[in-house]
């Protein structure tokens, strides 16, 4: 359901001067969508090419060890074996950051984690190259092991890495962030209530059902072809051309259909290096497809965390500060995690007002697989531990929960007092009261009897990223469109089209412009020899950033197009509108020529139009140090409700039903914003009450989607979701993101509503029924006490 | 590879004569030999459901089974289904959004397909309890509930059912 939710009175930006919208906000289905339902979709493992090799890769089965030898001769005598790689031929450092470059495609002289590339090799057949890894001899000298999140902020002997945070030398810390703004010793004095607890989570992993895989192909051109499985091309395309020191436009990274990426796509990959590196050998295409424990070694998922957060109120239910303390289990590499050691901090700062704020986060390198960005990367967790403790000063001080978050909302077209945060549109306020009421709030809250529980959460979070991690003057998105003698618009973009949807964005965006149905924009994405640079698909900054790219490559054709029906009907161009495959005089619509008869008067002794159109954020921001992160030129907002029933005898949770409104501003597709928001609620269930990754040591437990519990059929309830409309200034058309910001609410409120159904708070995620079984028995025992 | 053998599998009602070793499951024959690529591989160990298929009409999980188990049965794919004419469920998986990223949807296609056949009126219980061994990431399952149920009302308009709804109404006319 489409609830409006205020915003710009300037609207939808539609040309047209009837203001009406014609394919932006219908519901249609993905512009791939058969391709997909029919098998045709073409994946990286699907594809196989004439001559091709199949490389397995051989990984460190220690957590932290020096490598004292290496000897592949064995291996190479085997049969069908081609090529072998190791560490000491591609000794380059890379890392999606270029602030901490901290990997190599294999170990050179130690292994960090279980998993680590060691040696890649490419035969035959995969049997053949897994025979072959398997009888490569390496001799590991153990050092021991980093686990612990707290001795790695002192000086350590063997620290995981040599180079770490700059004030922080022999340590394991790989990025510290210190923020204190406004006074939180006299937040503290002047509450009411001040709540501080401990708060733990374990490691997600984003469990796309598609396991990575990549094709390498250094051909006969001397030109590196890759295929991979990959949400930001542009980044594996400059990882390639800087750790094989050759120049960029040498590499053509192409991305084939991803089947889901979550965050776990987006890092440029030691496996992609590595299958490149083996068609150096060989000049043969080189295909590696991972099995599914081998992608929970490479992992890059959410961090682990241990967090100590404090709120107050005073006693009028005003917020009166956050003071919060980081750690994050950031594995053996840096990955995203700079900006996830300040987005722990610094996207607390709504969707609720703050008048005092400090924060310590602390990203530690362990010798455990690397975490990185996941789906809500760096909100989630943060988000919990501040909705639970809302939910507990309500309590505090008599005040219902929902009554306290709408009296504590960051209004619209404000500026945040510290970060600058410029938040433009907010439909939060008709988002809560919409839940409120469908979910029968009122009545439910505190009312329903012992086991059966109602809570509600609330959510930012950013439209993309406003500063690009690459600090050159590119645009973040650029679009470019091509339309020849056959009408078809053909529009090349460089965002990943990961199963989210942004192909179809990009069409309906050109669509709408032109006033043209979907079906004649033909998409061609993230294939770097034919798209133009785009930040790629994470951030969830792709409707934002590459459909305002879309929208203004379009109006620059549609000059061209009313140009050519001024032409030939001799009226004045800027008259002319678009809609349903004609160019109208939009006062007297009897007057107009078809698309197809403009595009022929336009394309006479020019040939093929061709347009750009690009995406920069605007300047924003204040000027401290780390002033960038969590600056976005649009937030989106959100308000679940959860109801469930716990069992007291055992601690199990069923989930009854979730209310879920998000403010995406203008849905450009409301179908596929539905598929995002139950999408993104179905993982945070998941992470909210199964899914963790669990260690023996350095070991993960869980490595399989037999043991690493998904929420599957029975454990997802039905899901109502309302839009909330708040119609951006800025998105295009309106919009803002909706594919990562509906994820983590869920956890929270499913939180909020078990202490509803049983009086308990569980501060340790994922809730599993153990956990709650145990608060349940300690409560019943204190009450005997 | 001395161990090769030929087998002969039907699959979406072709013979293949396919050289293969002992060891080949039958995603790995359908996949690699066949050039079957609809069917996915996401585990290689029987928990995820994207290369479910249908042997004899029974969804199958074809990372489970040896290919030579399979000689003498009618193998179905995805792309078996919509050979001649797009399947009502991949049409309604498309039209639904019940497929995003598209990598569990062959699956779920054959689980479905399976389903219909055995109960052409489910409700969404019935689909809780019939879809619950394929795993998909992306949707949180309702618009895939959405695409089967919208898929069985698009079946059940077959001629047989037409002819029936047909004399049903003119019984009422009778009357």
């Amino acid at each position: 359901m489409i609830v409006p939710g205020g915003g710009s009175t300037r609207n939808t930006q539609n040309l047209n001067r009837d203001g009406q919208l014609n394919v932006v906000g219908q519901s249609v289905p993905l512009v791939d969508g058969y391709r997909k339902s029919t098998g045709q979709a073409i994946y990286t493992d699907d594809i196989k090419l004439p001559g091709m090799l199949y490389c397995r890769i051989l990984r460190s089965i220690v957590p932290h060890a020096k490598i004292k030898r290496i000897d592949t001769s064995k291996a190479a005598k085997m049969p069908g074996v081609r090529a072998i790689v190791t560490g000491a031929e591609l000794p380059n450092k890379f890392g999606v950051l270029p602030i901490s470059r901290d990997e190599t495609a294999m170990a050179l002289d130690k292994v960090h984690h279980i998993g680590e590339c060691v040696a890649g090799v490419a035969a035959d057949t995969e049997q053949q190259a897994a025979d072959a890894a398997w009888a490569i001899e390496v001799e590991y000298e153990n050092l021991p092991s980093h686990l612990n999140l707290k001795d790695g902020l002192k000086p350590v002997e063997h620290p995981v890495h040599e180079k770490t945070d700059k004030n922080h030398p022999g340590t394991n810390v790989h990025k510290a962030v210190d923020q204190d703004f406004g006074d939180i010793q006299a937040a503290k004095a002047s509450s009411k209530s001040w709540r501080e607890y401990e708060f733990t989570f374990q490691g997600c992993n984003h469990g796309f059902t598609e396991p990575h895989s990549t094709i390498a192909h250094w051909n006969s051109e001397d030109r590196l072809v890759v295929y991979s499985a990959q949400q930001v091309v542009h980044y594996l395309h400059r990882a390639l051309s800087e750790v094989f020191e050759i120049p960029a436009h040498q590499v053509q990274v192409i991305k084939p259909a991803v089947g889901g990426g979550f965050g776990g796509k987006s890092d440029p990959f030691p496996h992609e290096l590595v299958a490149a590196a083996l068609s150096r050998k060989v000049r043969r295409p080189v295909k590696v497809t991972f099995d599914r424990e081998e992608v929970f070694l490479t992992h890059h998922g959410r961090h682990p965390t241990e967090m100590k957060v404090g709120m107050g109120i005073d006693k009028k239910g005003k917020i009166t500060g956050l003071e919060s303390s980081v750690l994050l289990d950031g594995g053996a590499f840096g990955s995203f995690g700079v900006v996830t050691s300040y987005y722990n901090g610094v996207l607390s700062n709504g969707p609720f007002m703050l008048p005092s704020f400090k924060y310590s986060g602390r990203r530690l390198y362990t010798n455990r697989p690397p975490s990185g960005a996941m789906r809500g990367h760096g909100s989630v967790n943060a988000r919990f531990a501040t909705e639970t403790l809302l939910d507990m000063l309500a309590e505090d001080i008599g005040m219902d929960p929902i009554d306290l978050r709408l009296q504590n909302i960051l209004p619209e077209n404000t500026l945040t007092e510290f970060h600058r945060f410029r938040i433009t549109s907010n439909g939060l306020k008709a988002g809560i009261e919409t839940v409120r009421k469908a979910s029968g709030w009122d009545k439910k809250r505190g009312k329903m009897p012992y086991g059966r529980g109602i809570g509600i959460g609330c959510g930012m979070y950013i439209s993309g990223s406003a500063l690009p991690i690459h600090w050159d003057r590119l645009p973040q998105s650029t679009v470019h469109l091509k339309i020849d003698k056959d009408g078809g618009v053909t529009a090349h973009t460089g965002a990943a089209d990961i199963g989210q949807g942004s192909d179809t964005v990009v069409a309906q965006c050109v669509a709408e412009v032109l006033g043209l149905p979907v079906s004649q924009v033909h998409v061609k994405s993230a294939d770097t020899d034919i798209s133009p640079t785009d930040m790629g698909s994470y951030s969830s900054r792709v409707t934002f950033m590459n459909g305002n790219a879309a929208r203004k490559a379009a109006e620059e054709v549609r000059k061209l197009l009313a140009d050519a029906a001024s032409k030939i009907t001799k009226m004045p161009a800027q008259y002319f509108d678009f809609k349903g495959g004609k160019i109208y005089c939009h006062s007297r619509p009897d007057i107009f020529v078809t698309f197809q008869q403009a595009l022929d008067e336009a394309l006479d002794h020019r040939g093929a139009l061709v347009a750009s159109g690009c995406y920069e954020s605007p300047p924003l921001g204040g000027a401290f140090k780390g002033a960038n992160a969590g600056l976005s030129p649009s937030y989106s907002f959100s308000a679940f409700v959860t109801e469930l029933e716990v069992d007291p005898e055992t601690g199990f949770v069923k989930l009854h039903k979730v209310w879920a409104a998000h403010d995406c501003g203008k849905a450009l597709n409301p179908l596929a914003v539905e598929g995002q928001i139950e999408g993104s609620i179905h993982m945070g269930i998941g992470q909210a009450l199964s899914e963790g990754l669990r260690y023996r040591g350095a070991r993960i437990l869980n490595a399989s989607l037999l043991d690493y519990k998904i929420p599957s059929t029975f454990e997802t309830p039905p899901i109502e979701v309302f839009i909330i409309e708040s119609q951006d200034p800025e998105g295009p058309f309106g919009a803002k993101e909706c594919g990562e910001g509906a994820l983590a609410p869920i956890i929270p409120s499913i939180g909020n509503a078990i202490f509803d159904a049983v009086g308990v708070r569980l501060f340790d995620v994922p809730m599993t029924p153990d956990k709650i079984l145990a608060a349940i028995e300690a409560k019943k025992a204190e009450g005997k006490r | 590879m001395s161990q090769a053998t030929v087998l002969t599998l039907k699959v979406n009602g072709a013979i293949h004569q396919v050289a293969s070793s002992p060891s080949d499951t039958l995603v790995q024959v359908l996949r690699d030999k066949l050039n079957l690529t609809a069917t996915k591989v996401g585990c290689d160990m029987g928990t995820c459901g994207c290369c479910t298929v249908l042997i004899n009409g029974q969804p199958t999980l074809s990372c489970l089974k040896l290919a030579l188990e399979c000689t003498g049965a009618e193998i179905t794919t995805l792309e078996g289904i919509n050979e001649t004419a797009m399947h009502p469920l991949s049409k309604a998986f498309a039209d639904c959004l019940g497929s995003q990223c598209g990598f569990c949807t062959p699956g779920f296609i054959m689980t479905s397909a399976a389903l219909l056949k055995d109960n052409p009126s489910p409700t969404v219980d019935d689909l809780k309890e019939g879809l619950s061994g394929n795993l998909c990431r992306c949707t949180g399952f309702q618009k895939i509930y959405d695409a089967v149920l919208k898929a069985a009302d698009d079946m059940r308009v077959s001629p047989k059912a037409k002819s029936k709804s047909l004399a049903s109404k003119s019984k009422k006319a009778a009357r």
